[in-house]
C-alpha cells in the first residue's frame, strides 16, 4: 500500500469556470514535492483535460453534474484520480487514439496529453454511468535509500 | 450586486500590414476559448484579412482547447487561402504545439514582424 502523505478531495460543478481552481489545487500540492517545474506544466495539462473531457463529454455541458477529485501524494509521486457521473465511453479503446474525437471542432488531443505528460492512465467507463481516470506521475526521486 | 469570474484569456487585437495580429494573454482552457473565438472571428470578419498571427508571449498555460482554437482559425483562413504565423512561443508551449501536430502546418517566427512578413509573401 503507498504510504499517503497528503490528501485532497475536490468536488465541483461541472462548469469550465473550475477547470483553473483544479489546476490551481494541484499545482500548490506539487509545490513542496520533488518535481520540476517542467513535471508541474504537464500535470497540469493532464488535469485540465480530464477536467474538460468530464465538463463537455461526460457531462454534455450541463452544469448540474459534478466533477470528482482526489489527489493523493505519496513518497512515490503524485495519484489524481477525476471521476463524473455521465454519458460514459463506449469504446475506451477507441477514445484514447490520437486524433479521435466525437465532436467535430475537437483534435482529439485530451488523452494523448495525459498519456505523453503523465506516467501512468487508466480509464474506466461505463456508457450511462460515467467515466473514472487515474493518473500518475512519479517523483523525480523514486528510489528509496537503501541502508 | 453580481462578481463574475474573469479568466484573463483575452487579447490585444490589432492589424499590421493587412495582418490581423492577436496578441492571446492568460490561460487557454475550455473556459475562454469559445468566448475567445467568437471574437477573434468577428475581427477577421469586420478587418476583411485572411492572414492572423498568434502572439503567445503572454500565454500562461494551454491545452487542447485552446490549441483546437488555433486549429479552428488555420483551417477557416487556408480555405480562404490565408495563412496563420506563430510566435512568442515558450520551450512549454512549443512542446505542446509539436506534440499535436499543429507545428506541422504552422510555422513559429522570432518575431511579429517576421510572422507578418512570412504570411505577406516574404521578402521585402
Ligand atoms: N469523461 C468522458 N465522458 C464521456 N466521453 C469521454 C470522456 N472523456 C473522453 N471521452 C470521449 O473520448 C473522446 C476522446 O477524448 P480526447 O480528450 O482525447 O479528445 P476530445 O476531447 O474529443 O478533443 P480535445 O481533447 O482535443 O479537445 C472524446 O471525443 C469523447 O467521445
Ligand atoms: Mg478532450
Amino acid at each position: 500500500m503507498m504510504q499517503v502523505k497528503n490528501q485532497v478531495k475536490l468536488e465541483f460543478s461541472s462548469i469550465p469556470e473550475n477547470i483553473t481552481l483544479a489546476r490551481v489545487v494541484v499545482a500548490a500540492m506539487l509545490a513542496g514535492m520533488d518535481f520540476t517545474l517542467p513535471d508541474l506544466d504537464d500535470v497540469k495539462v493532464a488535469v485540465s483535460e480530464a477536467v474538460s473531457n468530464a465538463i463537455l463529454h461526460g457531462y454534455q455541458n450541463r452544469p448540474t453534474g459534478f466533477v470528482y477529485l482526489v489527489f493523493t501524494v505519496s513518497p512515490e509521486g503524485l495519484e489524481i484520480v477525476i471521476e463524473d457521473y455521465g454519458r460514459g465511453i463506449a469504446d475506451i479503446e477507441k477514445a484514447m487514439e490520437p486524433a479521435f474525437s466525437t465532436l467535430p471542432d475537437r483534435m482529439g488531443l485530451g488523452f494523448v496529453f495525459m498519456k505523453s505528460f503523465m506516467d501512468l492512465v487508466e480509464v474506466d467507463s461505463q456508457l450511462g454511468r460515467g467515466t473514472r481516470v487515474r493518473m500518475f506521475k512519479y517523483a523525480f526521486q523514486t528510489m528509496q535509500a537503501v541502508q | 450586486m453580481r462578481i463574475m469570474y474573469c479568466n484573463p484569456g483575452i487579447v490585444e487585437i490589432g492589424v499590421f500590414d493587412g495582418v490581423l495580429v492577436v496578441r492571446l494573454q492568460g490561460e487557454l482552457d475550455l473556459g475562454v476559448s469559445e468566448g475567445l473565438r467568437v471574437r477573434i472571428d468577428k475581427e477577421l470578419d469586420r478587418q476583411r484579412t485572411k492572414n492572423l498571427v498568434f502572439n503567445f508571449r503572454d500565454v500562461k498555460f494551454i491545452d487542447s482547447s485552446g490549441l483546437g482554437l488555433v486549429l479552428g482559425r488555420y483551417k477557416k483562413l487556408a480555405a480562404q487561402g490565408g495563412g496563420v504565423a506563430l510566435t512568442g512561443t515558450n520551450s512549454t508551449i512549443d512542446r505542446i504545439l509539436e506534440l499535436s501536430g499543429l507545428f506541422k502546418i504552422m510555422r513559429g517566427y522570432a518575431g511579429e514582424s517576421e510572422a507578418i512578413r512570412a504570411l505577406n509573401g516574404g521578402g521585402r
